[in-house]
């Protein structure tokens, strides 16, 4: 399955405060055990609101500049994970290098060859099928 | 909570499988022996975690467990002092290295991947001790996946690690050239876990796509330890692009829809990327191209084309020209074949196809006279293309497909 990993914003962040070169260098060696994980898909952090636009939909669009005021709804940053469950996903998260007071939300991303139009009931009906004969095999032998 | 805490002990075995019983392996020298003890340290873990709570570094203390145990074996077997001075100098040099290396320990688990995908072994073997020790599976879902019986693949990884003790294996990982001969074994592991998940060979499960996950994290693993490795990348992109039309592979009924058939809308846009980006390091290391990335470059070609009539067929009938000679397989002599019905027409496809009808290797795959099939219709030569199909669906072992090849050879009907 593939999870967002997403970063919420803090006062930090939203002021545009760049990482500590000791900041930079723990999360760069995060960022090489996932990939080293093969669990790493993609991942990026983003400017403060304040150089970032909303478009509100309405009769027709409107447009409002940032910066945005609800600073722990906002993003920083973000990975797309590749991992087994959401156990793996939170285990990952536990050795994210963030400090005090920083957030990070699991999300799973939909997939269609999970469970979309292709894991009809016929396949998972077959997949039932080669279960039981699995386990009278077993028990033959 | 309990329960919260030993789903993440099952966890956190799966991330720390590979380097814990890599570093164990350095340590005693013995893959089975190492992954007892590894296997020992997670029970220490069980024990201790839920009531004590998850340690900082988890994999740190697995490690320190398990090393703890080789030590208490080392003494209780008596050995003489200097072997057990020399494990406990090695135990300490070990975990200093591991101190200091937190983050890199890409050794060990490269030690692992060449010792699992050792060419003493059979490659069944290789794939299902792969799975078991690199990817951290349990014997069960791994005969799962093969639709063997769990106690028949426990046999096959104990068969498996027996091997390499007798045939005394040794796991230093070796540099330059002899590192490089052992790569391509480790890519075929890697190679046939996927092919076993993205079609199944037999029966009627058509995508099985765990595997095809496991395949393509080990993929991503081995190209991070061996980046100067082109056909690492090469793999890694081959398989990102084929799992990128996943989600267009079937029908609304399961069954198989054809790659110029496929819904492009459905494919996987950031797989496309990740593939493009991995054959692009894959052909920047090397010249000539080796097998996988240009069977990656093939599947580009068809990744870039918004729609089937932008595929570059020209470029693709190059390629397969590189593949045919690199492989001599009539397989790729098939497939190139139908690149230049593609390229230059269906004639001239089915004058190649027609000199591979001898060919012994393909004398009972269906897809020969599938292919035969697709070239005749389009020359409307009708009837010899119903005869064709039935053939096709009598030699097929995967039942959707012999079902749609039937369908297609009663489509064909009495038109002429």
């Amino acid at each position: 399955m593939r999870v967002m990993a997403i970063v919420k914003a803090t006062k930090e962040t939203e002021q545009g405060v760049l990482p500590t070169e000791k900041e930079l260098a723990e999360m760069g060696r995060f960022n090489e055990e996932l990939v080293k994980a093969g669990v790493m898909l993609a991942g990026d952090g983003l400017h403060p609101s304040s150089k970032g636009k909303r478009v509100v939909y309405g009769d027709k669009p409107t447009v409002i500049d940032g910066p945005f005021a609800e600073t722990k709804e906002l993003i920083a940053g973000f990975w797309i994970w590749q991992v087994r469950s959401m156990d793996e996903a939170l285990e990952w998260a536990r050795r994210a290098p963030f400090g005090p007071g920083s957030v990070l939300e699991l999300r799973p991303i939909f997939e269609a060859e999970d469970f979309g139009e292709a894991y009809t009931p016929e396949i998972r009906a077959q997949e039932d099928r080669i279960r039981d004969e699995l386990q009278r095999q077993q028990q033959r032998a | 909570m309990v329960d919260a805490t030993q789903r993440s002990i099952e966890t956190i075995w799966r991330i720390e499988a590979a380097r814990l019983i890599g570093g164990l392996v350095r340590l005693v020298g013995d893959v089975d022996r190492a992954e007892d003890l590894a296997q020992e340290a997670l029970l220490a873990a069980l024990e201790h975690w839920p009531s004590a709570g998850i340690p900082a570094n988890p994999g740190a203390w697995l490690m320190t467990a398990a090393k703890h145990r080789a030590l208490d074996e080392a003494r209780r077997a008596r050995r003489i002092e200097e072997k057990h001075a020399a494990i406990e100098r090695e135990a300490q040099r070990a975990h200093r290295f591991d101190e200091e290396a937190v983050g890199q320990p890409g050794d060990d688990v490269l030690r692992l991947v060449l010792a699992a995908c050792h060419p003493v072994l059979s490659r069944e073997a290789r794939v299902a001790l792969t799975l078991r020790l690199v990817a951290g599976l349990t014997t069960a879902e791994i005969a799962r996946a093969f639709l063997v019986t769990e106690q028949a693949m426990a046999q096959r990884i104990v068969r498996a690690k027996r091997t390499l003790a007798e045939a005394k294996v040794p796991f230093e990982v070796p540099a330059g050239a002899e590192l490089h001969a052992r790569i391509p074994p480790a890519l075929e592991v890697v190679y046939l876990i996927f092919n076993e998940g993205y079609t199944a060979t037999a029966g009627a499960d058509w995508i099985r796509p765990a595997l095809c996950q496991e395949a393509m994290r080990l993929a991503r693993v081995l190209a991070a330890l061996v980046p100067d490795e082109a056909e690492a990348h090469g793999l890694l992109a081959l398989l990102e692009l084929q799992a990128s039309r996943i989600p267009a592979r079937l029908g609304p009924r399961g069954e198989p829809v054809l790659l110029l058939d496929q819904d492009r809308s459905k494919w996987d846009r950031l797989l496309v990327t990740r593939g493009l980006a991995a054959l692009e390091r894959a052909e920047a290391l090397a010249r000539p191209l080796g097998p996988y990335t240009l069977q990656a470059a093939i599947a580009a070609c068809h990744a870039r084309a918004r729609t089937p009539e932008e595929t570059d067929w020209e470029r693709i009938v190059a390629l397969y020209d590189g593949l045919a000679a690199l492989t001599g397989s009539p397989v790729v002599e098939l497939n190139r074949a139908v690149a230049v019905a593609m390229a230059y027409g269906p004639a001239a496809g089915l004058a190649l196809v027609d000199r591979l009808a001898g060919e012994r290797a393909l004398r009972s795959y269906h897809l020969l006279p599938a292919v035969r099939a697709d070239l005749l219709l389009k020359l409307e030569r009708r009837a010899e293309a119903k005869a064709e199909l039935e053939r096709a669906a009598a030699l097929a072992t995967n039942e959707r497909e012999r079902e749609l090849l039937l369908l297609r050879a009663a489509g064909c009907g009495t038109a002429n």
